[in-house]
């Protein structure tokens, strides 16, 4: 069936609204393939509830991207009806769901960042945005928990469940770095008091990290976490077969899907 | 006040009481013996500036997948009562938590088998529900089994003294 993209005039509140937005949806649709695959029946049940939450949270935010711009487009148009350049989730999300310790390695950086970000945004003075932030942060917070919990199982478990989780981290770390970048699409609505500065969580969320990895014996890599390393703009040796090198960092970037390259700042200069 | 707009006051009230008994009366889908005014899901119902019966209702969790049907019954319940002209808002401020289930849904559902939220709702309580007690036994030798449930809301967990597995109401 041939669909048309959508067109519209993106904002910088209706941009952070999709960031959020295309975050939650990735991901909701990323643990969703674990739906009848996961290693045991219970943690098939806490994925695919994962999944549902974030959808969910991904469904509100469509609902006010299409309030905000107002010209007709439904929920359904941001969520399914763009080109992929115009998806604005971060790197992290969409990296494939590789084993079970890459979805718990990834379910736990990120959960760890959005229960923060949610926490602040629960402040802003964009009221549509402050309640979807109070509901999503109690969702959040349960799947920290639930993934820290599996994370620590993890790294302090058997010595191939601790080399998995290891190697998961060492290779989802470059993509952490992105979550904190506050660029300019963000500074004006920071200074307006309807975001909150990526840039200040990270201090508050390594605090929250290390006691994680500490207890499940899990070692921060040694490779960076570049908040720029996903620019194809600042990368080297891009062919298709081997992982493009950062020029800032020179660490290697993970896999990208489909034919979309470059974070969600470089795919706003298109 | 004229005695016309007294009588469309009154007409407003009749409007919004007789639909307040019908709506008050859906149950949702998953646990079919409360009501989405014991679940708190039913947050209000009034007349709208054009006429129309406009109902607010809110979500338990982000994704909860009952809105939608709930929203249709709603409607059918209204059409049902004789009313027409009907909207179906959902909101999401203020968020929902347990603490908007009434008592009396609390014990309709520990009579149905699920053991109901056991404390106010907090980031303490939902990071903190070591003992509940079991719907069938009342014992309080239980242990979790799994932390996400058969809805978005509950949780699994065991009882050791009777043996049963049951749904607990997490806490949020």
């Amino acid at each position: 069936m041939a669909t048309t993209s959508i067109s519209f005039s993106e904002t910088p509140l209706l941009n952070l609204i999709l960031r959020r937005a295309d975050d939650a949806l990735i991901l909701g649709h990323r643990l969703s393939e674990w739906c009848g695959h996961a290693p045991i029946v219970e943690e098939d049940i806490a994925l695919a509830n994962i999944a549902l939450d974030l959808i969910g949270q991904s469904r509100a935010l469509y609902d006010y991207a299409a309030q905000v711009d107002s010209s007709g487009l439904t929920e359904d148009h941001f969520a399914y009806r763009r080109e992929q350049h115009q998806y604005r989730n971060c790197l992290l999300v969409e990296q494939p769901n590789g084993d079970f310790a890459t979805t718990i390695v990834r379910q736990v950086l990120f959960s760890a960042f959005m229960d923060l970000y949610w926490r602040e945004m629960m402040k802003s003075g964009d009221e549509s945005l402050a309640a979807i932030a109070a509901k999503a942060e109690k969702e959040t917070a349960y799947h920290l928990r639930h993934s820290a919990e599996w994370l620590i199982r993890l790294g302090d478990g058997t010595n191939e469940s601790h080399a998995r989780a290891q190697a998961a981290l060492d290779e989802l770390w470059i993509c952490s770095g992105e979550l904190f970048e506050s660029d300019e699409v963000e500074r004006s609505l920071i200074d307006a008091g309807l975001a909150p500065d990526c840039g200040s969580l990270q201090e508050s969320w390594q605090n929250r990290i290390q006691p994680i990895l500490r207890e499940a014996t899990l070692k921060i890599p040694s490779t960076p976490s570049c908040k720029v390393a996903a620019d194809a703009g600042v990368t080297a040796n891009t062919s298709a077969t081997s992982s493009p090198i950062c020029n800032i960092c020179s660490g290697r970037i993970p896999r990208r899907c489909g034919d979309r390259y470059g974070s969600r700042r470089t795919r706003i200069e298109r | 006040m004229t005695a016309t707009a007294l009588a469309e006051l009154e007409s407003k009230d009749d409007l919004v009481a007789r639909a307040r008994a019908a709506v008050e009366q859906v149950c949702d889908p998953e646990i079919p013996v409360l009501t989405i005014a014991d679940l708190g899901v039913l947050r209000s119902i009034e007349v709208a500036a054009d006429g129309a019966l406009e109902v607010a209702i809110t979500p338990t969790y982000s994704g909860c997948p009952a809105m939608d049907v709930i929203g249709f019954e709603v409607k059918a319940a209204l059409i049902k009562a004789g009313i027409d002209k009907t909207r179906v808002r959902q909101v999401l401020a203020p968020a929902w938590t347990t603490d908007w289930m009434s008592e009396a849904g609390k014990a309709k559902l520990l009579a149905y088998g699920i053991a109901p939220p056991a404390a106010r709702a907090s980031r303490r309580a939902l990071f903190g529900e070591d003992s509940v007690a079991c719907p069938h036994c009342g014992s309080q030798e239980t242990e979790k089994v799994s932390e996400f449930g058969s809805t978005a809301c509950k949780a699994l967990w065991r009882c050791t003294a009777c043996r049963e597995p049951f749904d607990y109401f997490k806490c949020i």
